[in-house]
């Protein structure tokens, strides 16, 4: 089964740290780029397409009017065959959504709702130039949950300027109290020509060590309240993983709807032009021609180890046969002893330490097997 | 313009310092003669190899015949060979002085005689050269004439006080300095009718001619289509063309003759047939015996030479092939190196000469290199009564047969302001010198002279002298001799391992300085990695210093969003091409800075 990934490039205003694509909300245009969707749902290429998971984001998906998310949603209904368990996903920003919208999202099919809480230190909040308060964001998810979401995710976000691990505790401590199963906390990473980007505010956040540091507190904090880590920046209560992010680490199959989004789609990673108007003035979305190629040995080394559960032996030596899978398992019991790996079960994974340091084990790893 | 008369030819070369003029000099000549037309000079015309422009010196000899219309009506020949200004080309000067009967000197009217000007002007009084004073850039408003004037009659010992002031800048008084090449320099006085005998000053490759060989005639004469031997090597060929050197071109002659400059073609494939100091004379008809002073070049200075990437070794290879073609002073063999894989062992004349080679692998052939400290040639004696020469750390003997060492010594001489004196003694003093006399120049300026082991000035001398004396100070050697040493060897470990690149043979009085300051270098430029890494530097087999590169904390992708997995390629194949500028010393991955950073390590 595919996952179907839907982008709303639509924000009430830009985040001074996000380079995602998106523009300023806009009423007529936003309707415009839903029929557009659901123009691209009726596609040849996809008839017929079964999916298990669903994932509108964005952008601020909840910027919209409900009505038009509950549109989208028929058109998602109409033209796929989704799953009876599927886990419907949407993105929302605190300061946008009503108990109405709420009603609206989960008459609609959707099961679960992921908020940008971002940290629940007003400051912060404030410096990150988010819209909402702390306080805005516990009552949208008690809101959310009175609405009948069960499945509750909250972002938040670590090295933030000023910020100390014993901010970053207490943000995941008034976190967890409320009724959430999932948490994304990601370390701040300043995207060139973005508002961050910019040398006051780059000096004045926390250095690699202090970050590090940070994250592996918090790593062990969430583990201690329940919320396993389960890839390098998701954590969550067993069974609320989130399956449609986990397709994209076990290169199982998505198709992204909308400029900007990406798919992996019969074997082919393949990626709609950042350009709204373009987009919903084009009979159908065009996929990039520079389609990017596709390699299942290097991308499964690259992207299973994003998970806690690692990647199976037993598929890699299908994959890079079993003389060079034995040499990335040499490789990887050397950095067992370093406390960055685990080998267990036919198994090789990253330790929180091995997931800090990753993408120089992955090179590594990609190096032993000869693909680098 | 024929030859016959040789009362009407003048040779000479010019004697400066670093910037005190000579090109510009040469330019004002060159136009003055008419002999090339002034929209058609690029500045500074006889320094032709780009890095000579920019670093203001002479590195080759190059030589030019020009026509001069004498205030007493006469028409003259004048030969003008540029001499490199640099001592590691000592020989090379000597050579081309010798095909000169005079030397026009030109010192700059605020900076004064400097070492090297010294030390060439030395030079050519030894060859019995008339030496004609030239004060250059009266223009400045620092200038004092009258000094630089008392200065070169007290230090040198010739009369300056009418010499001629000019400014090659603006090319004020030019004239007054060819008129006194036609007063004061003695024009040559060789025997037409001797059998024919010249000498090599330098000899150019090139593609379509081969090899060419710049010649000052002597005695007798030569034509296209004789037979010539080389007399040091033996090598007899036929020439195929004679000529001079015009401002541009090479302008074939039916003869040469003596007293005359020109060049010879002979269909010569190796430059290295074509030793400069050797005399050329006819096979069938030779002289009785070669000219005096020839001598094979001995490289002093030599290190290994590796491109970066292991896959340009046959470019290197080429590359020095090629340099060779024109420079057979420069050795070099292959040698491999655990750390560095393939590469050579190249020998160079000195240090400025090693720069030279090593920035023009990198400029003219796009070269990516990794260099080895310089090392220079030790004698060791062996406990069996062999002596052995080693100029490669690697084949430095186990310790255990060693019975002594012993290491070449320069004489040299530091001209510098009197205020700088403290601290260049300092730096002599820290780099083992021997003090052996001071003079004063003038009442600002002295002559420092110190007997200083060429080990410690392979390292990184010049730019230390540079820094304590803010450029102020100028610097010239010749060797002396060996003298009896107490060498060790210097080995780098990495996490435990020697890295063979990075060992070095030093006095063992400098040995833990010097270990202590290579790990805390390695230790800045090596990246943090996935593990820690112990840097180390160890006298046979004993630690003597230590740092630690600290483990990497963080290096990760955090957020990868909505499958797209571009930014993570991306930034792999960023790493990918990082990792590929490294080297890969066992476990632990080593820039090439770092490799660098050893090199230079007065800071």
């Amino acid at each position: 089964m595919r996952g179907i990934y839907i982008h709303i490039p639509f924000c009430l205003r830009k985040c001074p740290y996000c380079d995602f694509y998106s523009v300023t909300l806009d009423r007529s245009l936003s309707e415009q780029y839903i029929d557009a969707l659901i123009r691209n749902f009726r596609a040849d290429k996809y008839r017929g397409l079964c999916a298990d998971t669903v994932y509108i984001g964005g952008g601020t998906p909840s910027a919209l009017p409900a009505e038009l998310i509950s549109k989208l949603m028929e058109g998602v209904y109409k033209n796929f065959s989704i799953a009876e368990n599927a886990e419907i996903t949407i993105e929302a920003n605190p300061c946008t959504v009503s108990d109405d919208k709420l009603a609206a999202y989960r008459a609609s099919g959707i099961n679960r709702i992921s908020f940008g809480v971002q940290s629940a230190d007003d400051r912060e909040l404030k410096a990150l130039g988010r819209l909402h308060d702390f306080d805005t964001a516990e009552r949208a998810i008690e809101g959310a949950q009175r609405a009948g979401f069960d499945n509750i995710s909250a972002d938040m976000m670590i090295g933030l300027s000023g910020q100390s691990e014993r901010d970053v505790l207490n943000s995941a401590e008034r976190l967890t109290a409320l009724p959430i199963r999932h948490i994304s906390a990601y370390m701040l990473k300043i995207e060139p020509n973005t508002a961050f980007d910019n040398d006051k505010l780059k000096a004045s956040l926390p250095g690699d060590d202090k970050v590090s540091d940070m994250y592996l507190s918090l790593c062990k904090f969430l583990e201690g309240k329940g919320f396993y880590q389960y890839e390098i920046s998701n954590f969550a209560q067993t069974g609320f993983e989130s399956r449609h992010n986990i397709k994209y680490w076990r290169l199982e199959e998505y198709i992204g709807f909308g400029p900007a989004a990406h798919s992996l789609f019969d074997k082919r990673r393949l990626r709609v032009p950042r350009d709204l108007r373009g987009y919903i003035s084009a009979p159908l979305q065009t996929e990039l021609p520079e389609e990017e190629p596709f390699d299942e040995r290097v991308e499964y080394i690259m992207l299973s180890l994003r998970l806690r559960e690692g990647l199976d032996m037993q598929r890699l030596s299908a994959l890079v046969g079993s003389s060079s899978a034995q040499k990335l398992k040499e490789r990887a019991a050397a950095f067992e002893k370093h406390g960055l790996c685990r080998l267990s079960d036919g198994r090789v994974s990253l330790t929180p330490e091995g997931f800090l340091v990753s993408n120089s084990v992955i090179l590594e790893f990609l190096c032993a097997v000869g693909l680098a | 313009m024929s030859g016959d008369n040789q009362s009407n030819i003048r040779n000479f070369c010019i004697i400066a310092h670093i910037d005190h003029g000579k090109s510009t000099l040469a330019d004002r000549i060159l136009e003055l003669t008419s002999s090339v037309e002034l929209r058609e000079m690029e500045d500074q015309l006889l320094d032709n190899m780009d890095i000579e422009r920019e670093r203001g010196i002479t590195i080759k000899a190059r030589a030019v015949r020009l026509g001069y219309k004498a205030d007493n009506g006469e028409e003259y020949i004048f030969n003008l060979i540029d001499t490199p200004g640099h001592v590691d080309f000592n020989y090379e000067v000597s050579r081309s002085l010798a095909a000169c009967e005079g030397a026009v000197l030109v010192v700059d009217a605020s900076q004064g005689i400097e070492a090297q000007t010294l030390g060439n002007t030395y030079l050519a009084i030894e060859h019995d050269l008339e030496v004609v004073p030239v004060i250059n850039k009266i223009d400045l408003p620092s200038a004092e004439p009258e000094r630089v004037c008392s200065e070169i009659e007290n230090i040198i010992g010739i009369p300056a006080l009418d010499s001629p002031r000019i400014s090659a800048k603006t090319g004020l008084n030019i004239k007054d300095v060819l008129e006194r090449v036609i007063t004061d320099i003695p024009a040559p006085k060789g025997d037409p009718d001797k059998p024919f005998k010249a000498l090599i000053f330098d000899s150019v490759y090139d593609m379509y001619k081969g090899v060419i060989i710049y010649v000052r005639v002597m005695d007798g004469s030569v034509k296209a289509g004789q037979t010539i031997k080389l007399m040091a090597t033996g090598a007899e060929f036929q020439t195929v063309e004679i000529g001079y050197m015009g401002a541009k071109d090479l302008v074939p002659v039916g003869e040469l003759r003596a007293g005359e400059v020109g060049y010879i073609t002979a269909s010569i494939k190796y430059i290295g047939d074509t030793r400069v100091g050797d005399t050329v004379t006819r096979a069938d008809a030779p002289c009785d015996e070669a000219l005096p002073g020839y001598k094979k070049v001995q490289s002093m200075v030599f290190s290994g030479v590796y491109p970066a990437d292991g896959a340009k070794y046959p470019d290197l290879r080429d590359a020095l092939d090629k340099l060779a073609l024109n420079d057979a002073s420069l050795t070099f063999e292959p040698e491999t190196s655990a750390a560095l894989g393939f590469g050579f062992r190249c020998g160079f004349l000195g240090l400025l000469h090693m720069e030279i080679i090593q920035e023009r692998l990198e400029r003219e052939y796009n070269l990516d290199l990794i260099t080895t400290a310089p090392s220079v040639i030790y004698k060791v004696n062996l406990t069996n009564g062999e002596t052995v020469m080693i100029d490669n750390p690697s084949n430095y003997p186990d310790p255990a047969l060693i019975a002594s060492a012993e290491e070449p010594v320069v004489n040299a001489h530091i001209f510098t302001p009197q205020e700088f004196v403290g601290n260049i003694m300092e730096l002599c003093q820290d780099r083992r010198g021997n003090y052996i006399d001071m003079k004063y120049l003038d009442d600002t300026r002295v002559d420092l002279h110190y007997e200083l082991p060429l080990n410690e000035i392979v390292y990184d001398f010049f730019d230390a002298l540079k820094s304590r004396t803010r450029g102020y100070a100028s610097f010239d050697y010749e060797m002396k001799g060996y003298v009896p040493s107490k060498l060790v060897k210097l080995d780098i470990l990495l996490n435990g391992e020697v890295v063979d690149a990075l060992s070095f043979i030093v006095h063992v009085d400098k040995a833990y300085a010097r270990g202590r300051k290579i790990t805390e270098r390695l230790k800045e430029n090596i990246p943090r990695q996935l593990f820690e890494i112990p840097v180390q530097a160890s006298i046979g087999g004993k630690i003597i210093a230590r740092e630690t590169v600290k483990a990497m904390r963080k290096d990760v992708l955090a957020k990868c969003y909505g499958g797209d997995i571009t930014r993570k390629k991306k930034l792999l194949e960023k790493q990918k091409e990082g990792k590929k500028r490294m080297r890969q010393l066992g476990t632990v991955e080593v820039p090439q800075e770092a490799f660098m950073s050893v090199l230079k390590l007065d800071e």
